[in-house]
């Protein structure tokens, strides 16, 4: 293999690794925050032991999401590096700005949060959470931001040889960056949502803690409820403007070949990459893609062989991963309004706590597929239009990356069984018992 | 101007990221010379427990700003020196799991492990930094596209490894002061009496190292240059000095903030010797990263400054407040006992 593959292998890796603590950390720390407001409106211990469970585990996800999210950072010069002159004078001052004002907030607070038991007043205390939350949820604006300058360059000039900062509010009112926040942070407190569900319903099986969990798993529910049906509405204006913005990347999660007026829809296709087909089509609803994508039946979409082979973006990858997510999408609310149903009953439907237990990891998978048609489908594209993966990589000798790559996989993957593990020991442990 | 006054931001980052981190690296990295029993151990522990994590963030802010004010620099400077970067971050990141780890688990081989990771995760990125800016001093081997035409080794010469060694020598007398502020009794003794042991070798080393960098480096001709600016060479000379009457004297804190001026100073000397470069290149000065020829644009330079003047007085206050706050002598309540 050489550089550029060991090097998107690596970053991919990475990437994904650092993405199963983001979207917990997201999610979660607004709901403990909401948590310890409540124990600090009324004074009810179930609260306070919820803050206390609920942000245990919080914090066992945020140190891995902190330590992995430096490898990230610095991947950008290690392997990167022609992308980060090129692009460095905007890329770079946003991850800067980043660190400046949300991450320094968010680790400085955190610690104070779980150093401050004792010592800070409960007002201040929970105020501290507040600050995590707020900071963790800024950090991802500019994180995204940056992600959807790459996206949707704008607000920039190529002159010295490079991209140039020509307009910075261009640049951070983005519309496509915005709109890839919003779906990625309602995303992410569906997982907490559920990530509560789950581990809740996983206790009320064994009528542990009823009221305790009872309460929790309502409140994830409300939580996931309300942004399973956020993030796919609003995922439907996104899908729009990436037909807009990128559509080569539509053309590919739907593995439309040929450029078609009234674009159908199909409901079954297999796509053949080597044949430019798709192998089987089925269901087809007439004009469904052009009216999903351009709001009307018969507008013109452009299919993948208007670009050269070379300028496609992977198809199979894209187009799964595209079903898998609005497959998970759906299914989201719908587990929602079925416990919605039950929720005056929840110890009784084993049912239901047996499937929302198993569910804790299908958010994870719907928000990593989410970035997976982001990121594979604008190849091969590293900045859209402007610079390609290929141009981007550093001129550094194979042997190196093949170190780094087996090197953080071994350590990833370690560090993920230690983390499942603990999380998963905590979580069975249940709250810490009432002091007498 | 601009450029200039970013350079020197630029340093002042990197200055404050090894007095803070400094202090945690350095105590990780002497735990075991430190802790007699379990509880001296989670002492130290809870010693840098609050902090850490906000002190590695100035690297990641130190890390963003090479990126978005000197692209070209963060670009040739982190794909040079890749392996090396590479087993700092793993170090980084197994020392950051185990601060959280370690408490999380009961059995004593799982904690001796734990610990294990500590004092490996502070005392590689200790030595690390040290070999990388000994390195930057020095020159690294760019052509004029600006690609590093070594390997590994390269980094570890004599001078690179002297650079090391006086890094963690810094950072573990850094610590030893820091765990000294927060303990009493038994503790509190061990690591003054650790830090005087320390302040010894740390002189010959330092003293080593500026002969070591008249030879090996172009940094003095800076300072030959304008004789006045060796006035700042006063400034660690006399923190190296008062680091140890303040031991003496046992006001731990006044010698944490004495050490901490020694690092600050002693980065700031190194990088005023580099100006304007940012990565000499050893192969032929031509080919150097300068501020000049890796700066980003003057409105890039204009907003990261203003960002800058705005929010880093604001995280100086939180961070303030926090050590203020929590660096307080440790008890057995802080301990659960």
């Amino acid at each position: 293999m050489d550089v550029l593959m060991l090097s998107r292998l690596q970053f991919a890796m990475a990437t994904m690794f650092h993405f199963i603590f983001v979207p917990l950390t997201l999610g979660l720390s607004v709901m403990v925050a909401i948590m310890e407001t409540y124990y600090v409106r009324t004074g009810k211990e179930v609260y306070l032991r919820m803050t206390k469970f609920w942000g245990k585990l919080f914090v066992i996800n945020f140190v891995l999401g902190v330590v992995t999210g430096i490898t990230l950072e610095f991947q950008f010069g290690t392997n990167w590096s022609k992308y980060s002159e090129y692009v460095g004078d905007i890329f770079g001052s946003l991850l800067a700005i980043e660190a400046t004002v949300a991450f320094f907030m968010e680790s400085t607070f955190l610690a104070a949060w779980i150093f401050g038991w004792k010592k800070l007043s409960a007002k201040m205390h929970c105020a501290c959470i507040w600050i995590v939350a707020i900071a963790s949820n800024m950090s991802a604006v500019w994180i995204i931001l940056a992600n959807g300058w790459m996206q949707n360059p704008v607000g920039y000039v190529i002159r010295n040889g490079r991209a140039e900062l020509e307009n910075f509010i261009t640049v951070i009112t983005n519309p496509f960056a915005w709109s890839q926040f919003l779906h990625n942070g309602f995303g992410a407190l569906v997982v907490g949502g559920f990530f509560i569900m789950g581990i809740s319903a996983y206790h009320l099986l064994r009528k542990n803690e009823v009221e305790f969990f009872t309460t929790s798993f309502k409140m994830g529910l409300v939580c996931a409820f309300i942004f399973s049906i956020a993030v796919a509405v609003q995922g439907h204006g996104h899908a729009q403007e990436v037909a807009h913005v990128q559509p080569a990347k539509l053309a590919a999660m739907e593995a439309l070949w040929e450029t078609t007026d009234s674009a159908p829809m199909y409901l079954l296709s297999v796509p053949n990459e080597a044949k430019e087909e798709n192998s089987i089509e089925l269901f087809g609803i007439p004009g469904g893609l052009s009216f999903l994508a351009f709001n009307s039946f018969d507008a013109p979409v452009k299919g993948l062989k208007a670009w050269a082979k070379e300028d496609r973006p992977p198809v199979t990858v894209t187009f799964l991963a595209f079903r898998l997510m609005v497959g998970l999408g759906t299914l989201f609310p719908l587990l929602c309004i079925w416990a919605w149903i039950k929720r005056k009953n929840l110890v009784e439907n084993k049912l239901l706590l047996r499937v929302m237990l198993y569910s804790i990891p299908l958010p994870y998978i719907a928000i990593w597929a989410g970035w997976a048609i982001a990121e594979v489908g604008r190849q091969p594209w590293i900045v859209y239009g402007i610079m390609k993966t290929s141009d981007a990589v550093s001129p550094i000798v194979t042997s190196q990356v093949a170190f780094s790559f087996i090197g953080l996989t071994l350590l990833y993957t370690i560090l993920g069984t230690c983390e499942i593990f603990l999380l998963t020991k905590f979580a069975r442990k249940g709250p810490e018992p009432v002091k007498a | 101007m601009l450029e200039t006054i970013w350079f020197l931001l630029w340093g002042v980052l990197w200055a404050v990221y090894f007095m803070l981190d400094g202090y945690d690296l350095g105590l990780g990295a002497m735990m075991p010379f430190l802790a007699k029993n379990e509880k001296d151990k989670k002492t130290i522990f809870n010693a840098m427990g609050p902090f850490w994590d906000g002190n590695e963030v100035w690297l990641i802010t130190a890390g963003g700003v090479t990126f978005a004010a000197f692209p070209k620099a963060y670009a040739v400077m982190f794909s040079g020196l890749y392996t090396a970067l590479m087993l700092l971050l793993m170090a980084l990141i197994i020392r950051g799991v185990a601060f959280e780890f370690r408490g999380l688990v009961e059995s004593d081989g799982a904690r001796k492990f734990w610990d294990a990771c500590m004092v490996f995760g502070s005392a590689v990125p200790a030595l690390l930094l040290g070999v990388a800016f000994a390195n930057i001093f020095q020159g690294i081997p760019i052509n004029a596209e600006g690609v590093f035409q070594g390997g590994l080794l390269t980094l570890l010469n004599p001078y690179g490894l002297a650079g090391g060694v006086l890094f963690v020598l810094l950072f573990t007398l850094h610590g030893c002061l820091w765990l000294a502020v927060r303990t009493t009794g038994d503790l509190n003794e061990r690591a003054g009496n650790m830090a005087a042991a320390i302040w010894p070798i740390l002189v010959a080393v330092y003293v080593a190292f500026l002969a070591l960098t008249g030879i090996y480096t172009k940094l003095l001709s800076n300072y030959l240059a304008h004789p006045i600016l060796l006035l700042i060479l006063l400034v660690p000379i006399f923190a190296i000095v008062k680091t140890r009457t303040l031991i003496s004297a046992q006001k731990w804190w006044k010698a944490w903030a004495s050490s901490a001026l020694l690092i600050v100073s002693t980065t700031l000397f190194g990088v005023i010797g580099l100006f304007p470069a940012l990565l000499p290149s050893s192969i032929n000065p031509a080919f150097s990263i300068t501020i000049y020829n890796a700066a980003s644009s003057q409105l890039t330079l204009k907003i990261m400054l203003t960002v800058a003047l705005v929010m880093v007085p604001i995280v100086i206050i939180y961070q303030f407040w926090m050590h203020k706050f929590f660096a307080t002598k440790i008890t057995d309540e802080d301990l659960g006992y």
